[in-house]
């Protein structure tokens, strides 16, 4: 018997590269990175095309005057700014509150049972809902019908268009930012004689404001840029914005029908709103982190 | 089912606070505790002690009705609290938690100023008077006043675990209950901080009546004035054990010379 001998050869414990684990260990790597670099290619370029093409088209004009008929130079897409920022407020103000109600039944009322494990189905599915079919629906719903004071195409109408499209995403934030409240803590309140109402409105959901309002601004932001459920809801106008209940002009859907015209200005016209729209989700994206970082810290 | 089983367990002559009448609390259809019969007395500290999953602790909650968040949890039997039982049907469970406090296994201070945390439970309950002194006061008796008066405003969750345990009790006190109950108040703390909190218990007494789940038995001789022992035994055609009450008597009386065998097993160490 001899014992002494070693099974497996003594190694030295330096790093040697050209081992077969090591070789493959660097090529699966550079397999990764190069798969998460063509990932990120389009985001990048996306971004420098529009902001190359569109931001030197940037000037004080473009802010304040409206766009030029066919045919004539110069203009602006104010009134496009304003609809985009007046039908994406409606869609808030609709989307929010429901949304968030909404969340904090499914959340805290009614956690388990049929109706509510029913609803969230309904709203998962909800989301995943192509966003021209909430423009088809609202367009038969409240467009065709002429249901705001005869009016067809409104303002309104598109605001509820995508307050539909925004309402799954914020329940479904409310409700996951909610569940993930320690229970100790509503428990605690609920230990010192807090009623639920009085729990949810002073403990639970002031702990779950960050993640909610990351929620809503991320909605917002991706409402802010929808094309499709407007083009048949807030339709379009060349004008200034004549209320809620009038068609309005949105950044979205001017660039839709500017970039195809065969005028050089409304082309121009169409990247300087790409432009503009870019910055401003690119924005609230930003400040949907911040609000992330500011209340964390 | 053995002959302990439904012994009435009564503490002598003191006026009692809280009783425990035929007690059976059920997850679903599962029994997790059974007829409990116990006359917890005033102003005085009674321990709950037994082996894990004995229902000492679901006992503890279902004594402010905390059983009620807990989907399928059903009670049979009554819960007398000044008189009425607490289980009726017009009884408002809000209002028992007010007079009957809790505090929890893990410190769970709110995301808010330690003034706050205290505040809190005042203000909601209509609180009018001076909520400095009150603060300060509740503060002093759950004895961490030294040690945060000069950071009133900043997080509960700042402090150190023990601190933040005390805090927990120091709010549950500011509601001027009658009860508080502790649920292994000091399983996540130090040799310290569990020295602070069990020095503070007697403090307390004088002014509540307090109900405590130990597993530590040291800290029920040196807390309780009574001690209720909890055991759990498989019951024919159930698939988990039953919990049932053992024995309840004073504190000397459990450690020193029970009635029962199995307590007497289980304070000597010889659990199997």
């Amino acid at each position: 018997m001899t014992l002494s001998t070693a099974t497996l050869p003594s190694r030295s414990l330096r790093f040697n590269p050209g081992l077969k684990r090591n070789r493959t260990d660097r090529l699966f790597t550079a397999i990764a990175a190069l798969f998460s670099l063509i990932a990120v290619l389009p985001l990048v370029l996306v971004l420098i095309y529009v902001l190359i093409q569109g931001g030197k088209l940037i000037s004080i004009s473009l802010f304040t005057q409206l766009p030029p008929a066919p045919g004539l130079e110069g203009g602006g897409i104010a009134n496009a700014i304003i609809g985009t920022f007046l039908v994406t407020l409606v869609g808030s103000m609709i989307a929010i509150p429901v949304g968030v109600g909404g969340g904090i039944y499914l959340a805290e009322y009614a956690r388990r049972g049929w109706f509510s494990q029913f609803i969230r189905l309904g709203n998962d599915i909800l989301a995943g809902v192509p966003s021209i079919i909430c423009g088809v629906f609202v367009y038969s719903a409240i467009v065709a019908t002429r249901l705001f004071f005869g009016q067809s195409y409104t303002a309104m109408a598109g605001g509820i268009a995508l307050a539909v499209l925004m309402l799954p995403t914020v329940i479904k934030t409310t409700d996951e930012a909610l569940k993930l409240v320690p229970q100790e803590l509503s428990w605690g309140a609920i230990g010192v004689g807090a009623s639920k109402f009085v729990t949810i409105t002073r403990i639970t959901l002031p702990s779950a404001f960050t993640p909610m309002a990351t929620g809503v601004v991320l909605a917002i932001a991706r409402a802010a840029g929808e094309t499709a459920p407007l083009i048949f809801t807030a339709l379009f106008s060349p004008f200034w914005p004549e209320g809620l209940f009038n068609p309005i002009a949105s950044m979205s859907v001017l660039i839709f029908n500017f970039a195809i015209m065969p005028y050089e200005a409304q082309n121009a016209l169409a990247w300087a709103a790409s432009f503009v729209l870019v910055i401003l989700i690119l924005g609230a994206n930003l400040l949907a982190r911040w609000i992330r970082r500011f209340t964390s810290s | 089912m053995t002959s302990t089983l439904n012994q009435p367990s009564t503490s002598g002559t003191l006026p009692s606070c809280l009783s425990l009448e035929n007690v059976t609390i059920s997850y679903g259809s599962f029994e997790a505790v059974r007829d409990v019969y116990m006359d917890i007395p005033r102003n005085r500290v009674t321990a709950f002690i037994g082996p894990s999953g004995c229902g000492k602790s679901t006992v503890l909650r279902a004594l402010n009705r905390m059983n009620d968040l807990i989907e399928g949890c059903s009670l049979r039997g009554r819960v007398v609290f000044d008189g009425q039982d607490i289980y009726a049907r017009e009884v408002d469970p809000v209002e028992v938690r007010r007079r009957i406090g809790m505090v929890f296994q893990k410190p769970n201070p709110f995301p808010k100023s330690i003034y706050e945390n205290i505040a809190f439970g005042a203000r909601i309950n209509g609180f009018k008077g001076d909520m400095d002194e009150l603060v300060e006061r509740s503060l002093r008796k759950a004895a961490i006043w030294d040690e945060t008066k000069d950071k009133l405003k900043e997080s509960g969750n700042a402090l150190s675990g023990g601190q933040q345990q005390r805090l927990c009790i120091a709010r549950a006190i500011a509601v001027e209950p009658e009860v508080i109950l502790m649920d292994e108040p000091c399983s996540a703390l130090d040799p310290i901080s569990t020295l602070k909190i069990e020095e503070m218990m007697h403090e307390l007494k004088k002014s509540f009546t307090i109900v405590i789940v130990t597993h530590n038995m040291q800290q029920a001789v040196r807390v309780s004035d009574y001690t209720s022992f909890f055991n759990a035994e498989a019951v024919e055609g159930g698939s988990g054990k039953v919990g049932y009450l053992v024995e309840f008597n004073d504190t000397e009386r459990i450690f020193n010379a029970p009635v029962q065998q199995a307590t007497q097993d289980y304070v000597t160490g010889r659990f199997g």
